[in-house]
């Protein structure tokens, strides 16, 4: 029986080289080269084994992957030395004061961190926690609500839009009046959240009633809608070239030179997060959050149960818009610029990425998932232009081999003390 | 004066008119069921009733308040809980946690915990399964669950839209009997929506047949049971 599946699995790899070989011909092996007005066709026989054993091994490696994870889903995970070591790690990071002290030191790595590293570094990480507000607020859409949000990128649009236009139209005034430009950062960042908010209450209008892919396409065209908008109203919002020479926060009343005004926002960014990861637990384990995962899971069990679905659903999307409206006056803050082409689709699926790939509705999961994502194609420059192969390979392997993400979520266990009521 | 009063209902989905004026009474304590053939308009006249799809005619009182307009959440704050058709539980959370949806609308945390201890000495069976995910229980598992979840609500007045569907026989004869006890011991009004019209009337004190969108007959359980057409139409004899 397994020398015979063996068996088939290298005959259907060989069939699949064959169909490889055929499909790729004209691209690897014939060439046009034209020389003095004359099309010669150059037959690069060579690369013609190399396509069909390439096909053959991927094909191979392919199936064994798939008939190992089909076997490892039956199976308990801890028979493997790996599983057994996972477990006995899981447990040691379950004792309260091992983990209470990594987290510790997981926090005194992060406030230590500009200060070990360079410029570079730290705006890099800047933009990975402003990646992770992004990707923690579209959990609460996606993870918990369940409503698939492809214009989530507008929000964060929309928040460094109003720190940008607050810099065009009262910075000025700020100007003449002597007040120093920094407090504008302090006044927008509250203003965004409340601004995008707002918007995310006006989307959450038309799409009451949708679900799915009717959401998806709605809430997609909302992202295009306003980047369009930006876009197109270059008399107020400075159109294509965008807004420039945004202030970076002061501190206190001094202008910082760019070296610590990074240093600024990084921490500034870090409390943001502490700030976010906080809000958004409570916001799971409270009756909201309850609510908003029954209502994924079933609208008509929800509204027997008494969920108002309507307030259920502006709820969702203007807590989800609420921080991506704070994380746009980060971002703002940060590159001193923006223009509509940093709020594309792609964005927004970037941070959709995040989210799956590290596990939805895993907060932890969420935070991995969008450092992983902004940190390595930071460091793999040299690979950028094969960037969104990568993103597309990692996200078929993580569906296929972790359908939960990388770190899935935990739920919560009920304990009741069962021998005291039996006594 | 009755407890829910449904006055000449009329309900659309669309323009396919699904129930053509039908009018309900249910007293205090009693257990009512509706029985029909599908399509009758039996889910239909539940979801009225909660708001789910709104009526177009008539008029629906519960203790004497008319409410026909109310949100479906308001209706249910009113003590009004549903056991849906096809059970409908949250597959992705725990048992535990679909009794917790179940008492949405309560803020009494002690009642709440009194209540899911009460409800898992009703069903044994949620107990051993409170920490497992809603979707892995087994069909009647799953029914005893959306009972208890409803259950959770407190309410004067229970609907059940077919517990009996797709369920052994046994385990059907124990939801019945969990409904009489519910009935009995809590005094919960119960509207009873059954194919199965044989259970229903045994355990009914009234009860109304329905037939296109029409109530075609409504009378005592008991006199149901003997009725010569009722017999030959719905019990199969």
């Amino acid at each position: 029986m397994k020398t015979r599946s063996l068996l088939t699995d290298i005959g259907r790899s060989l069939l699949n080289a064959l169909w490889f070989m055929i499909l790729l011909f004209p691209l690897m092996v014939m060439k046009v080269n034209v020389t003095m007005g004359v099309a010669k066709v150059d037959f690069r026989w060579g690369n013609l084994p190399l396509v069909g054993i390439a096909a053959f091994v991927l094909s191979f490696v392919w199936k064994i992957a798939l008939d190992w994870n089909e076997r490892r889903g039956g199976k308990a995970q801890s028979n493997s030395g790996f599983g057994a070591a996972k477990a006995r790690l899981s447990e040691y990071f379950a004792k309260p004061a091992i983990r209470k002290s990594s987290i510790l030191a997981l926090m005194a790595f992060a406030i230590a961190y500009p200060f070990l590293f360079g410029m570079y570094h730290t705006n890099v990480m800047i933009t990975a926690f402003i990646y992770v507000i992004l990707g923690l607020g579209l959990n609460i859409v996606v993870g918990l609500g369940g409503l698939l949000n492809l214009g989530y990128a507008a929000f964060f649009g929309v928040g460094a839009y109003t720190y940008g236009l607050m810099w065009k139209y009262v910075g000025p005034s700020f100007v003449s009046a002597g007040i120093n430009t920094g407090w504008l950062f302090w006044i927008s960042l509250p203003l965004a959240g409340i601004v995008a908010t707002l918007f995310g209450v006006l989307l959450s209008l038309p799409v009451l009633r949708l679900r799915g892919d009717y959401l998806a396409i709605i809430t997609l065209a909302f992202g295009e809608i306003f980047r369009m908008v930006m876009q197109n109203s270059s008399d107020i919002t400075g159109g294509a070239t965008g807004i420039s020479l945004i202030p970076r926060p002061w501190f206190f009343n001094q202008k910082l030179p760019p070296i610590k005004a990074a240093t600024y926002i990084y921490f500034i960014a870090f409390v943001l997060v502490i700030i976010t990861i906080f809000v958004v637990r409570r916001i799971e384990d409270s009756k909201v959050g309850r609510a908003l995962e029954a209502m994924r899971e079933d609208e008509i069990a929800c509204q027997a149960m008494g969920v108002n679905l309507v307030k259920n659903k502006l709820i969702t999307f203007a807590l989800g818009a609420f921080w991506a409206g704070m994380a746009g006056v980060l971002m703002a803050a940060q590159t001193t610029y923006i223009n509509p082409d940093s709020f594309t689709l792609w964005e927004s699926i970037i941070i959709l990425m995040a989210v799956v790939i590290g596990g939805t509705g895993s907060i932890p999961g969420v935070i991995g998932g969008a450092i992983l994502l902004k940190l390595l194609p930071e460091y793999f420059r040299a690979l950028a232009q094969y960037r969104m192969l990568i993103y597309g390979i990692a996200m078929i392997l993580v569906i296929i081999f972790k359908p939960d993400g990388l770190i899935p979520r935990r739920r919560k266990q009920y304990t009741f003390e069962r021998k005291e009521a039996a006594k | 004066m009755a407890l829910l009063e449904l006055k000449d209902i009329s309900t659309f989905y669309g323009n396919i008119q699904a129930l053509k004026g039908i009018s309900i009474s249910v007293d205090e304590g009693e257990i009512v069921t509706l029985i029909g053939a599908n399509g009758a308009g039996k889910t239909t006249t539940l979801m009225s009733i909660c708001g789910i799809t709104p009526i177009r005619g008539g008029a629906i009182f519960l203790n004497g308040k008319e409410i026909s307009k109310m949100s479906p959440n308001k209706i249910v704050q009113m003590g009004v809980s549903q056991v849906p058709e096809g059970r409908r539980i949250f597959p992705q959370l725990t048992v535990s946690e679909n009794l917790d949806m179940g008492a949405f609308l309560r803020s009494d945390k002690e009642g709440i915990k009194r209540d899911i201890e009460e409800v898992f000495s009703i069903f044994p069976r949620l107990a051993e399964r409170r920490n497992q995910l809603g979707g892995t229980l087994s069909g009647g598992e799953q029914q005893m669950l959306a009972v208890s979840r409803a259950l959770m609500a407190n309410p004067h007045l229970l609907l059940l839209d077919e517990p009996s569907l797709g369920l052994a026989p046994l385990v059907v004869q124990n939801i019945f009997e969990v409904i009489q006890k519910i009935n009995k011991e809590r005094k919960t009004t119960v509207l009873l929506v059954e194919q199965n019209a044989n259970m229903a009337l045994k355990i009914a004190n009234k009860g109304y047949v329905l037939q296109n969108g029409l109530i075609k007959m409504s009378d005592t359980a008991e006199r149901l049971l003997e009725n010569e057409e009722v017999r030959k139409a719905y019990l199969g004899l």
